[in-house]
């Protein structure tokens, strides 16, 4: 096993090395000199040398990437142009309300997906296979930037029972567990859960079908098992394969919020980063993005490693 | 989706007396779903198509003294927006860049991604196993914020929003060509053409393009759906299309402020984009099982 995850992490390391590399090469993407991407307009000749100095703009690229990487790995972001603020503690700062809302979002989407997908692979072809499968390409095909419009539009504007923006009561910008920042975090959260819950529908369907179609099942009830009992062993070996893609789809979400967090204005990573692209601050563009990335990285390699662990079965090399 | 990297569809050659494609066709048009969704998609192309010769006003004109209308007032079929310009032109006009945005990535990343996959999976080897771990790197991107990363480093604009997508879907489609690319080259006939004598580039068009192209073209399908909400939701947060442009994302995000007022007519555009990315995805569904006919 830990053997496994050594290799693993051997295995992620260029990928996480890529991930960097495109992350800073996004600054030079950018239109122009990237100078003036990380410097306010009205910057005076002598702020732009000192800066190109800071940066090593001046340098080859290579270079550049070799002490941007130095500096990130000793937790230097950089700082944000707009607040002038170390990007790190503001990319920190937003990334728990993100993570809190993919959270309570994935959770809804895994409870509610695993029961369609239960029921759709234990009745196949019924009626109620048929609603699990229309519940799983509406999920993927909504627009979900569309459906919390939708949402709003209904809970909000309408029956006026949920808030329609904001994390929590007057503009509160760190969700907490009570009463009050709970009514405001149903309508994000059941927005961003359609999608895994699609998917994992879909998933834990195949697996139930392809499990009571195998021979152990067969045994299991000719020694005369309940069905009960039958059932637990399905949700055992459906576990770790829908787990896995449980634990993907938070790192999806975390990275995809950005859609559902504009529309909601969640104080999350993906308001940080609609900011950062309309205020041009690159720098907290940049290092939100390789947080959020670098987050999915790490969450793919927890998820390889606790699948393996739970699954005796999977040996991989 | 990966299930298709995983297992590549077996593809049933030739029917007695009938071409691949004519037999996929028969079977596609007995799939009920499959003809609605080509139906919708195909009745809301030639609409954008045809737009100014079906669209009942102009698109870029409106009247400040009739905002807001609901759907059904005197003029407005489907309603006015913000600007007072008709809903209804303004839907049908807005496919036609809502589409175009939707589609031409994903064609591009056909062409682009394909050529790295067989490539790759035809030289095998180090040259293989290095392309792949770059795109490893990008699959470390969840699709949306990969999107939005390039875009936002971009800047606005039509074209800097079709890079971003193509760029975001070269590596899914790239990954499904190589997987079935590498498949197809150990088989028999393929060895066989190589051992006679032939070269690399016609076994690739002999042999390997007419079984590769096949499941890419599938999965190919299966992502514009995904790409015309990517695409619709660019714009939607103001990275693609500009006002006054008529675009579904762009429409939905300028009539956000209407929800209050006219709920009904500011759901409209949403309704398009996911009517068009539905029915893709429904088409894209029955075209793989009309070409995946297990053995």
């Amino acid at each position: 096993m830990l053997g496994y995850i050594v290799k693993r992490i051997i295995y992620v390391t260029p990928v996480a090395l890529g991930v960097s590399v495109v992350c800073f090469l996004l600054v030079h993407l950018a239109p122009g000199d990237p100078l003036t991407s990380v410097l306010p307009i009205d910057a005076t000749a002598e702020q732009q040398a000192q800066m190109r100095a800071i940066y090593g703009f001046d340098r080859p690229l290579i270079v550049q990437y070799g002490l941007w990487l130095w500096k990130v790995l000793h937790a230097d972001l950089g700082n944000s142009i707009a607040s002038g603020r170390p990007v790190l503690s503001e990319v920190s700062r937003a990334v728990v309300n993100s993570l809190i809302l993919a959270a309570v979002a994935t959770l809804i989407g895994f409870t509610f997906g695993s029961l369609f997908g239960f029921v759709a692979g234990y009745f196949r072809n019924s009626p109620l296979d048929k609603a699990a499968s229309a519940l799983s390409v509406f999920g993927v095909s909504v627009p979900h930037y569309w459906l919390g419009m939708v949402l709003v539009i209904v809970f909000s504007v309408q029956l006026n029972w949920l808030p329609a923006t904001g994390a929590g009561p007057g503009g509160s910008d760190h969700w907490r567990p009570d009463a009050e920042h709970l009514r405001y975090i149903i309508l994000p959260a059941i927005t961003m859960s359609v999608i895994p819950m699609g998917i994992i529908a879909r998933t834990v369907r195949a697996l139930v079908a392809d499990i009571l179609a195998q021979e152990f099942v067969q045994a299991l009830r000719a020694k005369g098992l309940s069905e009960w009992g039958v059932f637990k062993h399905v949700v055992r070996n459906a576990a770790p394969t829908a787990l896995a893609v449980m634990g993907l789809q938070l790192g999806y979400l975390l990275g995809g919020s950005i859609l559902i967090e504009t529309v909601f204005s969640w104080p999350g990573t993906g308001f940080l980063l609609n900011a950062a692209i309309f205020q041009r601050d690159l720098p907290l563009l940049q290092g939100t993005i390789l947080v959020l990335a670098m987050f999915f990285v790490v969450l793919n390699l927890i998820v390889d490693v606790l699948q393996t662990a739970l699954d005796p079965r999977i040996q991989r090399g | 989706m990966s299930a298709i990297a995983d297992s590549p569809p077996v593809v049933v050659l030739a029917q007695a007396g009938k071409g691949y494609w004519a037999s996929v066709w028969s079977r596609l048009i007995k799939d009920k779903v499959a003809m609605t969704a080509l139906a919708v998609i195909l009745v809301i192309v030639l609409a954008a198509i045809f737009a100014p010769y079906i669209a009942p006003a102009d698109p870029f004109k409106g009247s400040m003294l009739r905002r807001l209308k609901p759907i059904g007032f005197p003029g407005y079929p489907l309603g006015g927006d913000e600007l007072g310009r008709d809903m209804l032109t303004r839907l049908i006009y807005g496919g036609r860049l809502s589409i175009f945005m939707g589609v031409l990535p994903v064609l591009c990343a056909f062409v682009v991604g394909s050529s790295i996959g067989i490539f790759a999976g035809y030289v095998g080897g180090w040259i293989n196993t290095l392309l792949m771990r770059i795109i490893d790197v990008f699959f470390a991107f969840p699709s949306v914020l990969l999107a939005i990363a390039l875009s936002g480093a971009l800047g606005a604009g039509i074209l800097n929003s079709i890079v971003s997508l193509t760029i975001v879907f070269v590596p899914q489609i790239a990954r499904v060509a190589e997987a079935v690319t590498t498949q197809i080259r150990t088989r028999d006939y393929v060895e066989a053409a190589r051992v006679s004598g032939a070269g690399a580039f016609t076994i690739v068009r002999m042999h390997v393009l007419g079984n590769v192209l096949g499941p890419i073209f599938v999965f190919s399908t299966s992502l514009i759906s995904v790409s015309m909400i990517l695409a619709a939701g660019l714009s939607f947060l103001g990275l693609g299309v500009k006002p006054p442009e008529a675009e579904w994302g762009l429409m939905l995000n300028t009539l956000r402020t209407a929800i209050y007022s006219q709920p009904l007519v500011a759901a409209l555009p949403g309704l398009m984009i996911f009517m068009v990315s539905i029915s893709f995805n429904l088409f894209s569904d029955g075209l793989r099982s009309a070409m995946e006919v297990k053995q």
